[in-house]
């Protein structure tokens, strides 16, 4: 065996061992890792997610038992101090000596603390590991107890804003303190910088730009930061998070060559001065420059295992510095070079203060090429700005159309993805070139998108890549003639809109007769819960029947919570509810101690109801006069109205009358996702109902139907189905349209997305609701009639049955309670105690 | 919250020490679970009536502590029984407990027994 050892068990380190088993000819090597952390490596890029829950195992590389599975031998809390490349052995702080053919140098960096006055005393933090993250936490758990409430940051690059939105999850309010006289000062110019700077400190992050720390004050414990001009910055804790500085002690010692700044020199072999000995990542100075990045870092590790293997691979001569993230929420990119001004060079430039955007490209006199830019607040055209720059693709005859878009015409100005030259690097964590992600399919190993991420690794990195890999995949699928098919799932090779039409056709009432026909396994948790809504749709069967293949929420009525509790939502039709309800409603919320809140569809939430007192809830609920709001399912939720021409002198119409009678119509009823109303008596739009998978709007003379708008991720405007039409019509309209997406639309794709893919979109579709295109309108308003006919509230059903009331309890084979649900106090009420 | 996962350790069926009667059959719905409680334990119980088999394991999911193993749904992947986790749709195998969505979480199982109509579970203390 070939002894390989690698010295450093961060990402680089990690990635090293990854590419170099996936690679012809490894079987011959035996690779030995040595990381001085106690844990696999782990994601550092992500390392803010660990202060908003994730655990160290959530930021792992690797499974657990990756490296045996692969046959390398990693030894964990294991430090090298010594290499001897004279007799080629390393020795260990454990005294133990190993011998190596190769050495792979991936030490990585140190937090580069400043030697500022003060910098030993208490409360003063690098940001670096988890345990450092560890120790920042106990602190700030510590200080916050006695009342602090402030903690500053030095650096306001990339890591120093990660550190202040870590410092800002442990309710501290950060302060971000940077030498430079701008934010991200090697990725930033100022008016992307002053963007950033507005946009971070309206999240109440202090920035103090201009700022050399002459000491940092306090006895023991740090109290303050000095800064010139005695301005005293008083805080409690400090994260330095100033830069890095390579971790080259053992190739110093080790007499290899290094920088004057630090830094073991490697050439495009990535060899350092002695052949047998590499080194990679943070610690390796290529081309006189530390990258900092994990992309080149991934480069290098691939490029050290090529020449291991004998091959050719070298480092390129220049690399790419482009970055897009996401810092404290706000979205930044550069690419390129971002700076670049001289007279063959101009920049376009495009501010917008009151979205908070700056977007600048850097193009060349001539209009031709792209050399660089910046995003700030809005970076969704990194991707082809990269791609066009990357590639030196040729621009469109206005270059402001890249970030301004194409003002008037219908074409986008970046064209689609399958423009692209094959050597275009899509996924640039990983290196994957569109020719390699298309490839991959044209040649018949991959057939999925995820077949596709597997061989290709594309998107796995940061996954900023991923909509474009989509297109890739999806235009290539297309171009082999291939049926890209919608199926359920491994059980159906059917799309939705297909089992529909088998269940109705064939009559079937229950998912054995289903899968057992058309189907094959033993269905899961996606097929189940869409048969029993086909069941729904065609039957009016509530959630009461088919218990166990209905989702969580469906089959207990309520919807779960973090805690494994429940919430209540009785329905208030528009809105609309007595002072007698509202008092029973606080008389239920009391008896059972349940957190209330008021949801954004007008109506009362009541949260923390254990699976056991449901009933008891429900039975009082109803006794009062309220049904059940169907919050749980996918149905319609609530129809949101203003309060209409009753009381307001705008009003057109009776907003509020029009809004209960749309409730009370479609309530219950399942679909393929949720469904929301609104309804408002004037174009004013207070009950947002242009936010709502239907929307309607009094107007002069009649009132305006809008279908297919929701909230959420991908917000969307419902757009204009018909205008001034009457109330009957609007029924007519919407029974109609309800019907015909019930039928036809995919598993849980609400209506704006299900219109965006329906073929002819809204012309088509005005076609079949409103002229009968189809001549299906008769049809669907009858099934729907039947649907509204047969309404019953699934609760007042259960309640009355015993053998329903069965599932309402914790535990099977005893009547106490779930003893593991905790509670801490949350202002005058309740909340779960996290675990 | 280390301990709370620790009580629950896989049981082979070699190592039984007690059946615990846990129910009647006709106590756990077709298709799906019930939990049960054993000396401050926690178990689901699957009754798989599909393909005519019983599975335990423990209720609380690995992933959040919490007590909802048991309100899952079932199904199979490949022929493997499954249950997901109501919370966040995790998939776990109901013959090893393993994940099938590729992460570290992993499940205890309990041997099932069914005698003259009643469920039986396997424990070693």
């Amino acid at each position: 065996m070939i002894k390989i050892i690698v010295v450093g068990n961060g990402m680089v380190g990690y990635k090293f061992c990854e590419k170099f088993i996936s690679k012809s000819g490894q079987e011959k090597y035996q690779i030995t890792v040595f990381g001085e952390e106690p844990r696999r490596a782990y994601d550092r890029v992500h390392l803010s997610e660990y202060f908003a829950g994730k655990t160290a195992d959530d930021l792992s590389m690797s499974t657990s038992n990756w490296y045996e599975q692969n046959n390398i031998l990693l030894n964990t809390s294991e430090l090298i101090t010594d290499i001897h490349k004279e007799n080629k052995t390393i020795t260990t702080h454990l005294e133990k000596t190993h011998s190596y053919d190769y050495l792979v140098l991936a030490t990585g960096s140190a937090a580069f603390v400043p030697p500022i006055e003060g910098v030993e005393k208490e409360g003063v933090f690098v940001y670096r590991t988890i345990e450092d993250l560890d120790a920042i936490m106990a602190y700030a758990k510590k200080i916050k107890i006695n009342g602090a409430t402030e903690a500053a940051v030095l650096g306001g690059g990339l890591l120093g804003l990660e550190a202040a939105k870590a410092v800002r999850d442990l309710g501290l309010n950060p302060h971000v303190v940077e030498f430079a006289p701008r934010l991200m000062p090697r990725q930033l110019d100022k008016g992307a910088s002053d963007m950033l700077q507005s946009k971070i400190e309206a999240l109440n992050i202090g920035i103090h730009l201009n700022k050399s720390t002459q000491y940092i004050a306090g006895d023991d414990a740090i109290t303050g930061m000095m800064f010139q001009e005695d301005q005293l910055l008083k805080v409690d804790m400090l994260v330095i998070s100033a830069g890095i500085k390579p971790r080259d002690e053992l190739g110093r010692s080790a007499g290899l060559e290094v920088g004057v700044r630090g830094g073991i020199v490697v050439d495009n072999k990535m060899q350092t001065s002695d052949p047998s000995i590499y080194a990679i990542g943070e610690v390796a100075l290529y081309n006189q420059m530390i990258y900092g990045l994990v992309a080149p870092g991934y480069e290098m590790a691939d490029v050290v295992a090529e020449q291991i293997l004998g091959s050719e691979k070298v480092m390129r001569e220049s690399i790419d510095m482009s970055t897009q993230l996401k810092l404290i929420g706000v979205e930044v990119a550069s690419f390129g070079d971002p700076f670049i001004e001289n007279e063959n060079v101009t920049a376009i430039i495009f501010e917008n203060k009151f979205n908070g955007t700056y977007k600048r490209i850097n193009v060349t006199k001539d209009g031709k090429t792209l050399l660089g830019g910046i995003l700030v607040g809005d970076s969704s055209d990194y991707n082809s700005l990269f791609q066009i720059y990357s590639n030196a693709m040729k621009l469109p005859e206005n270059p402001e159309d890249l970030i301004l878009g194409s003002r008037g015409g219908e074409a986008s100005s970046m064209g689609s993805a399958m423009d692209l030259p094959d050597t275009a690097v899509i996924c640039s964590c990983e290196n994957v070139t569109k020719g390699a992600i298309c490839c991959s399919i044209t040649d018949g190993s991959c057939e999925t998108l995820g077949d596709v991420i597997k061989a290709t690794k594309a998107t796995s990195g940061c996954g900023g890549c991923k909509p474009m890999v989509v297109d890739l995949v999806k235009e290539t699928q297309k171009s082999l003639g291939k049926e890209v098919k919608d199926v359920v799932c491994e059980h159906f090779a059917y799309s939705r809109q297909e089992l529909f039409d088998i269940v109705k056709i064939n009559k079937f009432t229950n998912h054995n007769e289903v899968l057992g026909t058309v189907g094959k396994g033993d269905g899961c948790e996606v097929c189940r819960p869409l048969l029993s809504s086909i069941f729904s749709s065609i039957y009016n069967d509530t959630a009461n029947k088919h218990v166990t293949s209905q989702d969580t929420n469906d089959r207990f009525l309520a919807n779960i919570q973090r805690n494994g509790t429940y919430s209540v939502v009785p329905r208030m039709a528009g809105g609309e509810v007595t002072a007698e309800k509202l008092i029973a409603i606080g008389e239920v919320a009391k008896e059972y101690n349940l957190y209330t809140k008021i949801t954004g569809a007008q109506r009362v939430d009541l949260f923390g109801a254990e699976l056991n007192d449901l009933p008891a809830i429900w039975k009082k609920l109803i006794d009062s006069g309220f049904e059940s709001g169907h919050a749980y399912g996918k149905s319609l939720r609530a129809v949101k109205s203003c309060v209409g021409n009753a009381w307001c002198r705008y009003g057109m119409d009776d907003s509020t009358t029009f809004a209960i009678e749309l409730e009370n119509r479609y309530r219950g009823i399942r679909s393929p996702h949720k469904l929301k109303g609104g309804v408002s008596a004037c174009i004013r739009e207070c009950a947002e109902a242009r936010g709502k998978d239907f929307g309607v709007i009094a107007v002069e003379g009649g009132w305006n139907l809008y279908i297919c708008g929701n909230g959420g991720a991908n917000p969307k405007h419902a757009v204009l189905l018909a205008e001034q039409i009457d109330k009957e019509t609007v029924f007519k309209y919407m029974d109609r349209f309800l019907m015909y997406y019930i039928r036809t639309a995919g598993p849980l794709v609400r209506t704006s997305t299900w219109l965006e893919k329906l073929e002819g979109g809204l012309d088509y579709l005005k076609k079949v609701v409103i002229d009968d295109s189809l001549a299906i309108n008769e049809t669907l308003e009858a099934e729907m009639q039947t649907l509204v006919d047969t309404f019953e509230c699934e609760w007042k059903q259960a309640i009355e049955d015993p053998e329903m009331m069965k599932r309402f309890s914790h535990f099977t084979n005893s009547d106490d309670r779930d003893d593991s649900i905790e509670y801490i106090a949350l202002r005058e009420q309740k909340m779960p105690k996290a675990w | 919250m280390e301990e709370i996962l620790e009580q629950y350790q896989t049981v082979a069926l070699n190592d039984v020490q007690i059946w615990f009667n846990a129910g009647k059959t006709t106590d756990f719905p077709a298709d799906g679970g019930g939990c049960v409680k054993y000396k401050g334990k926690q178990i689901a119980v699957i009754n798989f009536e599909r393909r005519n088999e019983w599975y335990a394991c423990q209720n609380v999911c690995p992933h959040k502590m919490e007590m909802v193993l048991s309100r899952g749904m079932i199904g199979s992947s490949e022929d493997t029984p499954k249950i997901a986790c109501p919370l966040h749709k995790n998939n776990f195998s109901l013959v090893d407990g393993t994940n099938l969505n590729g992460n570290d979480y992993k499940i205890a199982t309990y041997p099932v027994k069914i005698v003259e109509g009643e469920v039986l579970i396997g424990f070693v203390d």
